[in-house]
């Protein structure tokens, strides 16, 4: 199975290879480039798919990761290192596959609670960021409380706003919106006012209304600036949302992945804090992984950045 | 200062007419000082002059972009808020393209419509045409970025002409390109005003490309920025590649080098000897 999906990419990169090389050939215009192109189609088709440039880097962190785990297992089997202190990857993932409902249960909890943060923080950050860049005068009053939001740590203030808000889910939500609000209003105004002087004289020359600039013009050049707010914002939610859940949970309550986190701690069962903590990791890489592929959809073509 | 040409501006028919206008920068700097000029319905005007002279400040000022300081400024004889109405259309065109790297080079084109409210039908016939105006009817779908930075300057050419402007502004908009895609532009740019009859304002640091373009060249000088000769080109309607060469041509790149070469003196002794002009 693997060996047939490994082959199948292996030769769609050859054509890919064979394809690039004659649309360099093409853009050159130049009839003589012909004949090397195909030579170096050739070429890159006897070659050994496993010495290729794109294979070779798209399959060099997972060596890493399987040699990393293989070290790791040998090391627990052969020292007989206790589960408690440190359980090996197999023991980790039939934990995962035993306390699967439990687990994942609190993942959707975690989840949830990441997405409407995340969710809340772009569209609270947006308007923010909107506002700050109608005047000066608003933001020069409004931005060093944005800082102040900023600097302080959510863990220093959980539990107030845990005790204040008494609904916990919302509690947990508004802990993982302060996290995440600051990288997308501060990314936003600076796309916002980092437009190009040429074009803003452009619409002034063409009579445009304050409207007009900025949904045909400010928005668009903000987008590069949006996404790359949006990208740091989606880890920090998942991270305000489990530092949430932790001060929740030392409080006893919650249902989240932090909870179990704490819990089987307390109850020395290692596996299981460790898959709990797997779960989380790939949660992150998960949502950073769709922002980016959001972002490369939003900037396809145009900006620097996706080219 | 002498060779200044004392110019009262008929205002009533002036495409443009200037009064008395000065321009400081609050840091004291004197962009422009007493200017005085007027410019005629379907004339071809180039401002010529070394970099700090004011010419582009004068065009924003044309534009709209800048205010003067002081003096007055009329377009078609009224003030800045009549411009953009039937037969007192504008157009600018930027140094660099300006085009939104987002859009493709038609929507780049349509802005002006768009922003004008202009019904989508009748903007796309004017997009198309403006497009093939400049040569460009194959690249509407393109984005900026896939475009030659001539095509690039082509594309903000259309953009400029497909509002039917009356009056064309133009901020050294071919100097960073290379001489032959230059020369090309400014034989479309010519023949593109033979056609429509547009006025025009040409603002340049070559004498060449004013002299083969303009029927008036207006040569300014810097420290401070004003107007110290209006020189009549009086060149063939009709001008092609044969007349950059030519005996006439030549003759009026020499005497507008030799303007700008003994202001250049004139005020370099001025400073020498720390005489104020």
């Amino acid at each position: 199975m693997t060996g047939e999906v490994l082959a199948g990419r292996s030769g769609n990169g050859g054509r890919g290879a064979a394809a690039a090389s004659s649309t360099a050939a093409a853009a050159q215009g130049a009839r003589p480039a012909a004949r090397p192109a195909t030579s170096s189609a050739t070429s890159a088709r006897r070659r050994p798919w496993l010495q290729r440039p794109g294979v070779m880097k798209a399959l060099a962190p997972w060596v890493v990761g399987v040699v990393v785990l293989a070290a790791w297992q040998a090391w627990c089997v052969v020292m007989k290192v206790p589960a408690y202190l440190v359980p090996s990857p197999s023991a980790i993932v039939s934990e995962l596959v035993q306390d699967a409902p439990l687990l994942f249960g609190s993942l959707l909890a975690t989840l949830k609670i990441t997405l409407l943060a995340f969710a809340l923080a772009t569209l609270l950050g947006v308007v923010i960021a909107l506002l700050f860049v109608q005047s000066p005068l608003i933001e020069a009053s409004l931005f060093p409380y944005a800082i102040l939001l900023q600097v302080t740590p959510v863990v220093a203030i959980a539990p107030l706003i845990i005790i204040w808000v008494k609904d916990m889910d919302a509690a947990l939500v508004l802990c993982a919106t302060l996290v995440a609000l600051f990288p997308i209003i501060s990314n936003t105004a600076l796309g916002l006012r980092s437009v190009n002087p040429g074009l803003i004289n452009l619409f002034r020359i063409n009579r445009a209304t304050r409207w007009q600039t900025l949904v045909r013009l400010r928005i668009p050049s903000a987008l590069p600036y949006f996404f790359g707010g949006l990208r740091i914002s989606s880890g920090l939610s998942l991270i305000g949302a489990v530092v949430a859940e932790f001060v929740a949970g030392t409080g006893g309550s919650g249902a989240g992945l932090a909870y179990q986190i704490l819990q089987a701690g307390f109850q020395l069962n290692i596996p299981r804090l460790f898959a709990a903590l797997l779960l989380i990791t790939v949660t992150g890489v998960v949502l950073f992984a769709i922002t980016a592929w959001v972002s490369r959809i939003g900037l396809r073509g145009w900006h620097d950045s996706q080219l | 200062m002498a060779a200044t040409e004392t110019f009262t501006p008929d205002r009533a028919a002036s495409s443009l007419s200037v009064q008395r206008v000065d321009k400081c920068y609050p840091n004291g700097t004197i962009a422009l000082e007493d200017v005085r000029l007027a410019i005629e319905p379907g004339e071809f005007v180039s401002l010529l002059g070394p970099s700090g002279c004011g010419k582009s400040t004068l065009l924003k000022m044309f534009a709209g972009i800048e205010t003067p300081t002081h003096g007055h400024m009329r377009w078609w004889g009224q003030p800045f808020e009549t411009v953009g109405s039937p037969g007192r259309r504008m157009s600018m065109v930027f140094q660099e393209a300006t085009l939104m790297p987002w859009a493709t080079v038609a929507d780049n084109v349509r802005l002006p419509l768009d922003l004008a409210h202009v019904p989508r039908r009748e903007a796309a016939a004017r997009v198309a045409a403006a497009l093939d105006g400049v040569g460009l009817a194959k690249f509407g779908k393109a984005l900026p970025r896939e475009l030659s930075g001539g095509m690039q300057m082509r594309a903000s050419l259309a953009r400029a002409l497909v509002t039917e402007p009356d009056l064309l502004l133009l901020d050294e908009p071919f100097g960073a390109l290379d001489e032959f895609t230059r020369n090309r532009l400014d034989s479309d740019l010519r023949a593109l005003w033979q056609r429509r009859g547009m006025t025009v304002v040409f603002v340049t640091h070559s004498i060449y490309e004013a002299v083969y373009l303009s029927g008036r060249v207006v040569v300014m000088q810097a420290r401070p920025g004003r107007i110290i000769a209006d020189v009549p080109i009086d060149g063939p309607l009709e001008r092609d590649d044969a007349y950059r060469v030519s005996e006439p041509f030549l003759q009026h790149c020499k005497t507008l080098s030799e303007l700008i070469t003994d202001a250049h003196r004139a005020s370099f002794a001025n400073e020498e000897t720390g005489v104020q002009s």
